[in-house]
């Protein structure tokens, strides 16, 4: 992030101005990722007059970066008909798409439009990985000949790359065709439990060693030591910062109309159906909670070594139960890039053996062996 | 003498915060803050109002300065503002077509 951007964002908290927004058009998709945490049935999807009075309420907020997503957005029929909609209000607009349905003459429109980045999913270089991902094959040659058209077209185009199970090996070859097609590539071990709480999509996570090893890669990470350095006590500055932009410069809405402070934090806080935008933004019993929290107000990680340096996701964290509490994944994730377990890993450590040691307990008591006799 | 014209670049994405223009480029994504006059400049930019107007009516009129130095300084900053394809300069009138869309409020916010 460039410094004026991130001037205007730090301008943007104190002024209580949504600046950037995530919205889904659709959560249905063309393809079937085994990782996905939508449900992919449309529930009742705004329509086109909706999007468009969203759209005009969040340009009069003052919302700048506007990130459209899904689901997979070319599936909206009227889809250019919003984007052109957003243009007109001047939104930096950045897409996010598996960019099955781009063609050449999408992706001219892309460019005519004026959008200033799309993101692709791409899990793997090999197709019978990506397509094993999707579950549509043929899938990984249509997004990589999107990318040409896009590229042709001199859009600026980003890999987004999240690691699982079943492509833990694959990232650098996803690198290398990044490269190969003039590109930028991320990649991201977070795997996000189902919108509905159902957790089971997180046993597709990569382990600590697989971790451990994308965290020393030099050519991920850039100065491994530093990186990976064990982090320095925080500071009172650093305890009465905020968590993460969710809530303070940033939010999510639903194709539904609801409105959440991230796309992984699905606290409920309003619905654009019934209320204003900024009437959510501003007003929200839920969304200013959740503005109210700092780190030091958290449980256990305060005490944490990683609590100035961690990646907490407050979203991940009410996922497992408490907005306030520690997201595992993030712990997962401190230790491997330092070694050093976080205060929640020893916490539920004790916890563990403390529960082995009271059903010993329970065993030996000799009141219990003579009240059973 | 000829008169300048400007459109604003439909390219670019814009948005006022607390009276402050940032402006990204289309190009390559940098990020713009206009200072006042620059932001006047920006509002008025409609493709078809000579600069010459602007700069009498919505900048003499605001600010205690001289006409011909105004004009100037406003000549050089479209300039500037142009080469970072922000803005479209001619002598001619620009076409809505070719403008950013007029009836939109050219980013700007509550």
């Amino acid at each position: 992030m460039s410094a004026l951007l991130q001037e205007m964002t730090a301008k943007a908290q104190r002024l209580n101005i949504p600046f950037s927004v995530q919205l889904d058009l659709t959560y249905r998709c063309n393809e079937r990722c085994v990782h996905c945490y939508l449900d992919h049935d449309d529930h009742g999807e705004m329509t086109t007059a909706e999007i468009k009075h969203l759209l005009e309420e969040m340009a009069e907020a003052g919302v700048f970066i506007l990130t459209l997503s899904g689901g997979e957005i070319f599936l909206r029929k009227d889809f250019f008909d919003l984007l052109e909609h957003a243009r007109r209000l001047m939104f930096c607009v950045k897409l996010k798409t598996n960019a099955v349905l781009i063609r050449e003459r999408e992706a001219a429109r892309l460019r005519d439009l004026g959008v200033e980045s799309v993101q692709i999913s791409i899990y793997s270089h090999r197709p019978e990985v990506h397509d094993g991902i999707t579950l549509i094959p043929g899938s990984l040659k249509r997004s990589i000949d999107a990318i040409r058209f896009l590229k042709s077209q001199g859009l600026k185009v980003i890999i987004a790359n999240v690691l699982m199970t079943q492509n833990m090996q694959d990232y650098p070859g996803v690198r290398a065709l990044a490269a190969e097609l003039g590109v930028e590539c991320t990649l991201d071990p977070t795997i996000t439990p189902m919108m509905d709480g159902n957790r089971s999509v997180l046993d597709l996570a990569v382990d600590q060693g697989t971790l451990r090893q994308v965290f020393r890669d030099a050519a991920l990470v850039g100065d491994v030591d530093e990186f990976c350095a064990i982090p320095a006590e925080a500071g009172e500055n650093e305890l009465e910062s905020t968590p993460c932009s969710a809530g303070h410069t940033a939010c999510y809405v639903s194709p539904y109309g609801e409105v959440f402070p991230c796309v992984q934090f699905p606290l409920p806080t309003g619905n654009v159906r019934q209320q204003r935008f900024v009437d959510i933004w501003r007003n929200s019993d839920q969304m200013n909670e959740v503005r109210s929290i700092r780190l030091k107000d958290l449980t256990t990680c305060p005490s944490c070594t990683h609590v100035g340096s961690c990646t907490r996701c407050p979203g991940l964290a009410f996922l497992e139960g408490n907005m306030r509490g520690p997201s595992s994944q993030d712990c997962e994730k401190s230790f491997a890039r330092t070694g050093i377990p976080s205060a929640n890993m020893l916490a539920k450590k004790d916890a563990a053996a403390r529960a082995r040691h009271n059903l010993v307990q329970i065993r030996t008591l000799p009141n219990f062996a003579s009240a059973t006799a | 003498m000829s008169r300048l014209y400007m459109a604003r670049n439909p390219k670019v994405a814009a948005r006022s915060l607390d009276g402050e223009m940032m402006i990204m480029s289309g190009r390559d994504s940098t990020l713009f803050t206009l200072n006042k006059t620059a932001s006047i400049l920006w509002q008025s930019a409609d493709g078809t109002t000579p600069l010459d107007e602007i700069v009498e009516r919505r900048i003499c009129s605001k600010f205690e300065v001289e006409p011909t130095e105004a004009l100037h300084d406003a000549e050089n900053l479209a300039r500037e503002l142009a080469s970072h394809e922000i803005l479209q300069i001619s002598e001619e009138p620009i076409p809505p077509g070719n403008a950013a869309a007029g009836e939109s409020r050219a980013g700007e916010s509550q």
